[in-house]
């Protein structure tokens, strides 16, 4: 009676149990890269919006504030999403016969709002507070990126819990002074000395209790 | 009993499918601000304000510093708070994020709107608007004047005041009588026409 193995079925027995490992470590890898892929945090992904609205050209080229538009990025939980009252403030006599912005002026006439499609939308589990964070010194770019070089709106960062952690853990890397939080291009010096200070200055601390963002 | 491997394994596979298909959590059932809605005839969850709502804070009685005005309604000239420098200070940032568009950084009415078309409003150091009570400019800032809008739903009354002493110190700044200087600001003033001069040594001939 012949031999029912022959001797290259070792090879493949080990062939198979390593290629097993193999492809359950690499299903791990490929789930775990699909999370923090722009696919996943839609990181970097420009949403269509009724209006193609330039944050470069309004900020960049024209020098308006975040603030003339986002009024209670100060004071409040949420920046705020300006009424089409604010766009026609200077819209009522610039581009004021522009195809382009006849959603705008349709808004404005009947009183129905602009719907723009939510670029930055935390879970719902998560209680972000915006003014905290300026009021500690977190500039707008630090979170925002380069809104100013944004001609449509995208997301700049993952928003994913790890990327949370990496200033809550380490605020005096990233906190900047109150006078630049709205400027686009301000950079340390010397951020280890100076976020040290501020650290120190603005009582600012390293908030990694669950509860602080989990309610 | 015990589930047999198979059925254990079947699970832990359907365990691991489905848990990232459901969204309840991350999506509950509970407005954010602005948030669309379904249930309300115009798409909005936030209500619009009913005519006539007056803001809790906001006292009844029309006090100077929510109108800019005297009981005899003529507008006030002094503010209606101690004049600080932290006041100035906030004046400088929202009068920069809010007035400089259109009025330029400095009041001279040129801001970056005006250049790209904007009716041009008269500059702060005209003789006018010198002369014009404090009241006068949070009565423009509350209820806006010419093609200006409103900004009583941008910069809180708070923030008008500060907005208005700023525009002061701007026009103190363009219109200083020179006796008013002291010494040390004279010799600066001096030094920086010589400087000019002599960075433009032609500039006198042409």
């Amino acid at each position: 009676m012949s031999q029912i193995f022959k001797p290259s079925t070792n090879t493949l027995a080990r062939v198979t149990l390593f290629g097993a490992l193999f492809f359950a470590l690499v299903s791990v890898w490929i789930l775990v890269s699909l999370n923090r892929s722009a696919y996943a945090t839609r990181q970097t992904i420009v949403r269509m919006q009724p209006v193609p609205f330039s944050h470069d050209h309004h900020t960049e080229a024209m020098g308006i504030s975040c603030l003339y538009c986002h009024t209670s990025a100060e004071d409040s939980a949420f920046a705020g999403v300006p009424p089409t009252a604010t766009c026609m403030n200077c819209h009522k006599l610039i581009w004021n016969d522009s195809p382009m912005l006849e959603p705008v002026r349709a808004s404005f006439r009947s009183g129905e709002p602009i719907q723009w499609a939510r670029v930055h939308d935390l879970p719902d589990f998560v209680y972000f507070n915006h003014s905290i964070h300026i009021a500690k010194g977190v500039g707008c770019v630090t979170c925002h990126g380069r809104v100013d070089k944004m001609p449509l709106m995208k997301q700049a960062v993952s928003l994913q819990m790890e990327w949370c952690l990496e200033c809550h853990r380490a605020p005096q890397d990233f906190v900047r002074p109150r006078s630049e939080i709205y400027n686009m291009e301000w950079e340390a010096e010397d951020q280890a000395a100076l976020g040290a200070k501020l650290v120190e200055q603005y009582d600012i601390q390293s908030m990694m209790s669950c509860s602080v963002c989990h309610r | 009993m015990r589930a047999s491997p198979t059925t254990a394994l079947l699970m832990l596979a359907v365990a691991l499918s489905a848990g990232a298909c459901r969204q309840d959590m991350h999506d509950q059932p509970r407005y954010e601000p602005l948030e669309a809605s379904s249930f309300f005839d115009n798409g909005m969850s936030s209500r619009p304000l009913v005519e006539g709502t007056v803001a809790r804070e906001m006292p009844i009685e029309k006090t100077a510093f929510y109108t800019g005005r005297t009981p005899n309604d003529e507008f006030v000239t002094e503010l209606p708070m101690p004049l600080d420098r932290e006041l100035l200070d906030r004046g400088r940032t929202r009068f920069n994020a809010f007035c400089s568009p259109c009025h330029g950084q400095t009041g001279d009415g040129l801001g970056m709107i005006v250049r790209r078309g904007f009716k041009q409003p008269t500059s702060f150091h005209d003789q006018r608007l010198r002369e014009s009570p404090v009241g006068y400019f949070f009565h423009v800032m509350s209820n806006g004047f010419g093609q200006m809008s409103s900004y009583a739903s941008q910069v809180p009354p708070q923030d008008r005041w500060a907005i208005a002493a700023y525009i002061s110190a701007l026009q103190l700044s363009h219109n200083i009588p020179v006796d008013r200087l002291s010494a040390e600001e004279r010799q600066q003033l001096d030094d920086s026409i010589v400087g000019s001069a002599e960075a433009h040594p032609r500039a006198g001939e042409e």
